[in-house]
Protein backbone atom coordinates (compact mmCIF):
# COMPACT_ATOMS: atom_id res chain seq x y z
CA UNK A 1 0.00 0.00 0.00
CA UNK A 2 1.55 3.15 -0.64
CA UNK A 3 0.93 6.76 0.49
CA UNK A 4 1.11 9.17 -2.51
CA UNK A 5 0.39 11.85 -0.48
CA UNK A 6 3.30 13.20 2.06
CA UNK A 7 1.31 14.65 4.99
CA UNK A 8 3.16 17.73 7.00
CA UNK A 9 4.77 15.87 10.20
CA UNK A 10 6.25 19.88 11.47
CA UNK A 11 4.78 23.16 11.51
CA UNK A 12 1.49 24.22 11.31
CA UNK A 13 -0.11 22.73 8.82
CA UNK A 14 0.60 18.95 10.01
CA UNK A 15 -2.26 17.61 11.24
CA UNK A 16 -2.44 16.30 15.19
CA UNK A 17 -0.87 12.83 16.07
CA UNK A 18 -0.05 10.73 18.99
CA UNK A 19 2.85 8.67 18.70
CA UNK A 20 2.83 9.44 15.15
CA UNK A 21 -0.51 8.11 14.17
CA UNK A 22 -3.28 11.09 13.08
CA UNK A 23 -5.33 11.86 15.92
CA UNK A 24 -9.12 12.09 15.09
CA UNK A 25 -10.60 13.15 18.04
CA UNK A 26 -14.36 13.40 15.87
CA UNK A 27 -15.91 11.41 13.35
CA UNK A 28 -16.59 14.34 11.61
CA UNK A 29 -12.75 15.24 11.80
CA UNK A 30 -12.05 11.76 9.83
CA UNK A 31 -14.63 12.26 7.27
CA UNK A 32 -13.07 15.43 6.17
CA UNK A 33 -9.67 13.57 5.69
CA UNK A 34 -11.14 10.91 4.10
CA UNK A 35 -13.24 13.18 1.39
CA UNK A 36 -9.98 15.23 1.20
CA UNK A 37 -7.79 12.83 0.13
CA UNK A 38 -9.80 10.70 -1.91
CA UNK A 39 -10.12 13.55 -3.79
CA UNK A 40 -6.68 14.21 -4.02
CA UNK A 41 -5.89 10.80 -4.99
CA UNK A 42 -8.81 10.71 -7.80
CA UNK A 43 -6.46 13.66 -9.13
CA UNK A 44 -9.90 16.24 -8.20
CA UNK A 45 -7.57 18.03 -6.29
CA UNK A 46 -4.40 19.48 -6.12
CA UNK A 47 -2.33 18.41 -2.68
CA UNK A 48 0.22 21.28 -2.76
CA UNK A 49 -2.74 23.43 -3.33
CA UNK A 50 -4.58 22.55 -0.82
CA UNK A 51 -1.65 22.20 1.31
CA UNK A 52 -1.17 26.09 0.71
CA UNK A 53 -4.28 26.94 1.55
CA UNK A 54 -4.54 25.01 4.49
CA UNK A 55 -1.34 27.05 5.70
CA UNK A 56 -3.08 30.36 4.83
CA UNK A 57 -6.54 29.82 6.70
CA UNK A 58 -3.97 28.59 9.71
CA UNK A 59 -2.40 31.59 9.32
CA UNK A 60 -5.44 33.90 9.00
CA UNK A 61 -7.18 32.42 12.05
CA UNK A 62 -3.84 33.40 13.89
CA UNK A 63 -4.33 36.77 13.11
CA UNK A 64 -8.05 37.07 13.95
CA UNK A 65 -7.53 35.64 17.27
CA UNK A 66 -3.99 37.08 17.98
CA UNK A 67 -2.47 33.89 18.26
CA UNK A 68 -0.31 32.50 19.45
CA UNK A 69 -0.65 35.46 22.54
CA UNK A 70 2.04 38.07 22.51
CA UNK A 71 3.90 37.10 26.09
CA UNK A 72 3.00 40.33 27.49
CA UNK A 73 -0.41 41.12 26.28
CA UNK A 74 -1.23 40.37 29.85
CA UNK A 75 -4.38 37.43 28.96
CA UNK A 76 -4.18 34.09 30.06
CA UNK A 77 -1.50 32.24 28.09
CA UNK A 78 -2.90 29.88 25.64
CA UNK A 79 -6.70 32.21 25.30
CA UNK A 80 -6.83 33.42 21.89
CA UNK A 81 -9.25 37.15 22.03
CA UNK A 82 -11.42 35.93 19.19
CA UNK A 83 -13.21 33.88 21.62
CA UNK A 84 -12.89 30.99 19.90
CA UNK A 85 -10.73 27.56 20.62
CA UNK A 86 -8.03 26.61 18.40
CA UNK A 87 -9.25 23.44 15.92
CA UNK A 88 -6.75 22.41 13.09
CA UNK A 89 -9.65 20.37 11.68
CA UNK A 90 -11.81 23.34 11.30
CA UNK A 91 -8.91 25.01 9.41
CA UNK A 92 -8.73 22.32 7.09
CA UNK A 93 -12.45 22.22 6.00
CA UNK A 94 -11.91 25.78 5.11
CA UNK A 95 -9.42 24.38 3.10
CA UNK A 96 -11.26 22.04 1.75
CA UNK A 97 -14.25 24.37 0.78
CA UNK A 98 -11.70 27.53 -0.94
CA UNK A 99 -10.03 23.89 -2.83
CA UNK A 100 -13.50 22.69 -3.80
CA UNK A 101 -15.01 25.85 -4.94
CA UNK A 102 -11.56 27.02 -7.04
CA UNK A 103 -11.70 23.32 -8.64
CA UNK A 104 -15.37 24.36 -9.65
CA UNK A 105 -16.41 21.25 -7.87
CA UNK A 106 -18.65 22.21 -5.07
CA UNK A 107 -19.83 26.27 -4.40
CA UNK A 108 -19.56 27.37 -1.10
CA UNK A 109 -23.17 28.81 -1.03
CA UNK A 110 -24.17 25.34 -2.12
CA UNK A 111 -22.64 23.85 1.00
CA UNK A 112 -24.36 27.11 3.21
CA UNK A 113 -27.51 26.32 1.69
CA UNK A 114 -27.39 22.12 2.24
CA UNK A 115 -25.85 22.73 5.95
CA UNK A 116 -28.86 24.91 6.77
CA UNK A 117 -31.68 22.09 5.52
CA UNK A 118 -29.86 19.36 7.08
CA UNK A 119 -29.69 21.49 10.50
CA UNK A 120 -33.36 22.06 10.37
CA UNK A 121 -34.12 18.29 10.13
CA UNK A 122 -36.30 17.40 13.10
CA UNK A 123 -35.10 17.57 16.91
CA UNK A 124 -32.85 14.20 17.45
CA UNK A 125 -31.68 13.93 13.56
CA UNK A 126 -28.74 15.60 13.83
CA UNK A 127 -27.65 13.97 17.13
CA UNK A 128 -26.93 10.62 15.68
CA UNK A 129 -22.96 11.20 15.90
CA UNK A 130 -22.08 8.13 14.59
CA UNK A 131 -23.35 8.47 11.49
CA UNK A 132 -20.26 8.05 9.87
CA UNK A 133 -18.77 6.69 12.28
CA UNK A 134 -17.22 3.18 11.36
CA UNK A 135 -15.37 0.89 13.55
CA UNK A 136 -12.18 0.34 11.91
CA UNK A 137 -12.41 -3.24 10.91
CA UNK A 138 -8.42 -3.90 11.52
CA UNK A 139 -8.39 -5.88 14.13
CA UNK A 140 -11.15 -7.73 14.06
CA UNK A 141 -10.13 -11.14 13.84
CA UNK A 142 -7.44 -11.13 16.05
CA UNK A 143 -7.38 -12.54 19.37
CA UNK A 144 -9.42 -11.22 21.86
CA UNK A 145 -11.62 -9.36 20.27
CA UNK B 1 -15.04 24.47 20.61
CA UNK B 2 -17.39 27.51 21.25
CA UNK B 3 -19.73 26.66 18.84
CA UNK B 4 -22.99 25.33 18.94
CA UNK B 5 -22.01 21.70 18.13
CA UNK B 6 -25.43 20.78 17.46
CA UNK B 7 -25.96 24.37 15.75
CA UNK B 8 -26.58 25.41 12.02
CA UNK B 9 -22.75 26.31 11.99
CA UNK B 10 -21.89 22.49 13.17
CA UNK B 11 -18.45 20.57 11.40
CA UNK B 12 -20.55 18.04 11.85
CA UNK B 13 -23.48 18.72 9.67
CA UNK B 14 -21.45 20.73 7.51
CA UNK B 15 -18.74 18.21 6.73
CA UNK B 16 -22.38 15.78 6.35
CA UNK B 17 -23.63 18.61 3.15
CA UNK B 18 -20.11 18.28 2.15
CA UNK B 19 -19.95 14.93 1.71
CA UNK B 20 -24.13 14.32 0.06
CA UNK B 21 -22.97 17.43 -2.66
CA UNK B 22 -19.79 15.22 -3.69
CA UNK B 23 -21.87 11.79 -3.51
CA UNK B 24 -24.36 13.54 -5.29
CA UNK B 25 -22.53 14.79 -8.18
CA UNK B 26 -20.67 11.71 -8.29
CA UNK B 27 -17.27 12.73 -6.86
CA UNK B 28 -17.01 10.50 -4.36
CA UNK B 29 -18.19 7.14 -3.09
CA UNK B 30 -18.81 6.68 0.84
CA UNK B 31 -17.08 3.52 0.83
CA UNK B 32 -14.09 4.55 -0.96
CA UNK B 33 -14.03 7.47 2.09
CA UNK B 34 -14.04 4.65 4.55
CA UNK B 35 -11.67 2.28 2.77
CA UNK B 36 -8.99 5.51 2.79
CA UNK B 37 -9.27 6.56 5.89
CA UNK B 38 -8.55 3.06 7.17
CA UNK B 39 -5.61 3.11 5.11
CA UNK B 40 -3.94 5.80 6.70
CA UNK B 41 -4.87 5.30 10.12
CA UNK B 42 -3.46 2.21 9.90
CA UNK B 43 -0.48 3.03 7.84
CA UNK B 44 0.89 6.55 8.81
CA UNK B 45 1.70 5.37 12.43
CA UNK B 46 3.96 2.11 11.91
CA UNK B 47 5.58 4.27 8.34
CA UNK B 48 9.02 5.26 10.11
CA UNK B 49 9.65 1.47 11.31
CA UNK B 50 8.63 0.61 7.90
CA UNK B 51 11.31 3.65 6.27
CA UNK B 52 13.97 1.66 9.03
CA UNK B 53 13.09 -2.15 7.27
CA UNK B 54 13.19 -0.98 3.95
CA UNK B 55 16.84 0.79 4.67
CA UNK B 56 18.09 -2.73 6.50
CA UNK B 57 17.41 -4.51 3.28
CA UNK B 58 19.15 -2.05 1.02
CA UNK B 59 22.05 -1.21 3.08
CA UNK B 60 24.11 -4.07 4.55
CA UNK B 61 26.22 -1.68 6.66
CA UNK B 62 23.01 0.41 8.43
CA UNK B 63 21.57 -3.83 8.74
CA UNK B 64 24.53 -4.39 10.95
CA UNK B 65 24.20 -1.25 13.09
CA UNK B 66 20.69 -1.81 13.21
CA UNK B 67 21.03 -5.02 14.75
CA UNK B 68 23.64 -4.55 16.95
CA UNK B 69 21.60 -1.86 18.82
CA UNK B 70 18.81 -0.62 17.74
CA UNK B 71 17.57 3.11 19.07
CA UNK B 72 21.27 4.65 17.33
CA UNK B 73 20.47 2.91 14.30
CA UNK B 74 17.40 4.79 14.07
CA UNK B 75 18.69 8.17 15.31
CA UNK B 76 20.80 7.78 12.49
CA UNK B 77 17.13 8.25 9.91
CA UNK B 78 15.84 11.00 12.44
CA UNK B 79 13.75 9.21 14.19
CA UNK B 80 13.17 8.11 17.97
CA UNK B 81 14.58 11.42 19.94
CA UNK B 82 11.93 12.69 21.80
CA UNK B 83 9.32 9.89 21.13
CA UNK B 84 10.52 7.17 23.20
CA UNK B 85 13.57 8.61 24.54
CA UNK B 86 12.91 7.06 28.45
CA UNK B 87 13.41 3.65 26.76
CA UNK B 88 16.95 2.04 27.10
CA UNK B 89 17.13 0.17 24.78
CA UNK B 90 15.42 -0.82 20.89
CA UNK B 91 15.93 -4.80 20.60
CA UNK B 92 16.12 -5.45 16.50
CA UNK B 93 15.07 -9.41 16.16
CA UNK B 94 15.78 -10.56 12.18
CA UNK B 95 13.45 -13.34 10.90
CA UNK B 96 15.35 -15.71 8.44
CA UNK B 97 14.21 -18.83 6.68
CA UNK B 98 15.13 -20.88 10.02
CA UNK B 99 13.79 -18.07 12.71
CA UNK B 100 10.52 -16.24 12.86
CA UNK B 101 10.25 -13.92 15.62
CA UNK B 102 7.36 -12.55 17.60
CA UNK B 103 7.26 -9.59 19.69
CA UNK B 104 4.69 -9.76 22.35
CA UNK B 105 4.27 -7.83 26.15
CA UNK B 106 3.62 -10.28 28.42
CA UNK B 107 2.65 -8.12 31.48
CA UNK B 108 1.30 -4.63 29.93
CA UNK B 109 1.62 -3.56 26.62
CA UNK B 110 4.85 -2.29 26.01
CA UNK B 111 5.36 -1.36 22.35
CA UNK B 112 7.69 0.25 20.17
CA UNK B 113 6.22 3.65 19.91
CA UNK B 114 9.02 5.41 18.79
CA UNK B 115 8.80 3.49 15.05
CA UNK B 116 5.72 1.71 15.22
CA UNK B 117 3.09 4.53 16.87
CA UNK B 118 0.23 3.10 18.50
CA UNK B 119 -0.18 -0.40 19.58
CA UNK B 120 -3.48 -2.03 17.97
CA UNK B 121 -5.65 -2.95 19.89
CA UNK B 122 -5.56 -6.51 19.63
CA UNK B 123 -1.43 -6.38 20.86
CA UNK B 124 -2.96 -5.42 24.45
CA UNK B 125 -5.78 -7.93 24.41
CA UNK B 126 -5.33 -11.20 27.29
CA UNK B 127 -5.41 -13.54 24.34
CA UNK B 128 -2.88 -12.47 22.34
CA UNK B 129 -0.71 -11.74 25.36
CA UNK B 130 -0.76 -15.31 26.56
CA UNK B 131 -1.09 -17.24 23.75
CA UNK B 132 2.23 -15.79 22.30
CA UNK B 133 3.76 -17.06 24.94
CA UNK B 134 1.69 -20.44 25.48
CA UNK B 135 1.17 -21.51 21.63
CA UNK B 136 2.71 -19.03 19.02
CA UNK B 137 2.46 -21.11 16.33
CA UNK B 138 -0.90 -21.82 16.57
CA UNK B 139 -2.00 -18.21 17.46
CA UNK B 140 -0.23 -17.41 14.16
CA UNK B 141 -1.88 -20.04 11.95
CA UNK B 142 -5.05 -18.41 13.23
CA UNK B 143 -4.02 -15.11 11.97
CA UNK B 144 -2.97 -16.36 8.62
CA UNK B 145 0.82 -16.69 9.02
CA UNK B 146 1.56 -20.47 8.67
CA UNK B 147 4.91 -21.50 9.46
CA UNK B 148 6.17 -24.54 8.16
CA UNK B 149 7.37 -27.05 11.32
CA UNK B 150 10.95 -26.66 10.30
CA UNK B 151 11.07 -22.51 11.38
CA UNK B 152 11.80 -22.06 14.65
CA UNK B 153 9.67 -19.41 16.35
CA UNK B 154 11.17 -17.07 19.44
CA UNK B 155 8.88 -15.28 21.42
CA UNK B 156 10.29 -11.70 22.86
CA UNK B 157 8.81 -10.26 25.66
CA UNK B 158 8.97 -6.84 25.98
CA UNK B 159 9.63 -4.82 29.36
CA UNK B 160 9.55 -1.25 30.01
CA UNK B 161 13.66 -1.30 29.37
CA UNK B 162 13.47 -3.38 26.20
CA UNK B 163 11.40 -3.10 23.22
CA UNK B 164 11.68 -5.36 20.82
CA UNK B 165 11.20 -4.90 16.40
CA UNK B 166 11.04 -7.55 14.09
CA UNK B 167 13.06 -7.63 11.28
CA UNK B 168 11.16 -8.78 8.43
CA UNK B 169 12.73 -11.07 5.29
CA UNK B 170 12.70 -9.10 2.41
CA UNK B 171 10.11 -10.14 -0.11
CA UNK B 172 11.52 -12.16 -3.03
CA UNK B 173 11.37 -10.37 -6.52
CA UNK B 174 11.44 -6.88 -5.09
CA UNK B 175 15.74 -6.62 -6.32
CA UNK B 176 14.54 -3.52 -8.46
CA UNK B 177 12.36 -1.74 -5.91
CA UNK B 178 13.88 1.38 -3.92
CA UNK B 179 14.04 2.17 -0.33
CA UNK B 180 10.54 4.26 -0.62
CA UNK B 181 8.41 1.68 -2.73
CA UNK B 182 9.92 -0.98 -0.09
CA UNK B 183 8.61 1.28 2.50
CA UNK B 184 5.32 1.04 0.90
CA UNK B 185 5.54 -2.90 1.70
CA UNK B 186 6.14 -3.05 5.30
CA UNK B 187 3.14 -3.58 7.26
CA UNK B 188 2.82 -2.59 10.77
CA UNK B 189 2.19 -6.36 11.72
CA UNK B 190 5.01 -7.81 10.13
CA UNK B 191 6.94 -5.81 12.21
CA UNK B 192 5.50 -7.33 15.31
CA UNK B 193 5.90 -10.53 13.48
CA UNK B 194 2.18 -11.68 12.86
CA UNK B 195 2.38 -10.96 9.17
CA UNK B 196 4.99 -11.37 6.36
CA UNK B 197 5.75 -8.49 3.52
Amino acid sequence: MSLPVRLDEDGAAAPPRENGELAFSAPWESRLFGLTMTLVEAGRLDWEAFRQRLIARIAAWEERADWPPAADAGRDAGAPSAGESWDYWQRWREAFEDSLEAAGLVAVPEIDGLTRQLAARPHGHDHHHDHHHHDHSHEHGRPGD
Amino acid sequence: MTVDPHGSESPEIRTEAIETLLVKKGLVQSAAVDALVERYEQDIGPLRGARVVAEAWTDPEFRARLLEDGMPAIRELGFGDNTDSHVARLVVKENTDAVHNLVVCTLCSCYPWAVLGLPPAWYKSPAYRSRAVREPRRLLAELGLDLSPDVEVRVWDSSAEVRYMVLPQRPQGTDELGVEELTALVSRDSMIGVERP
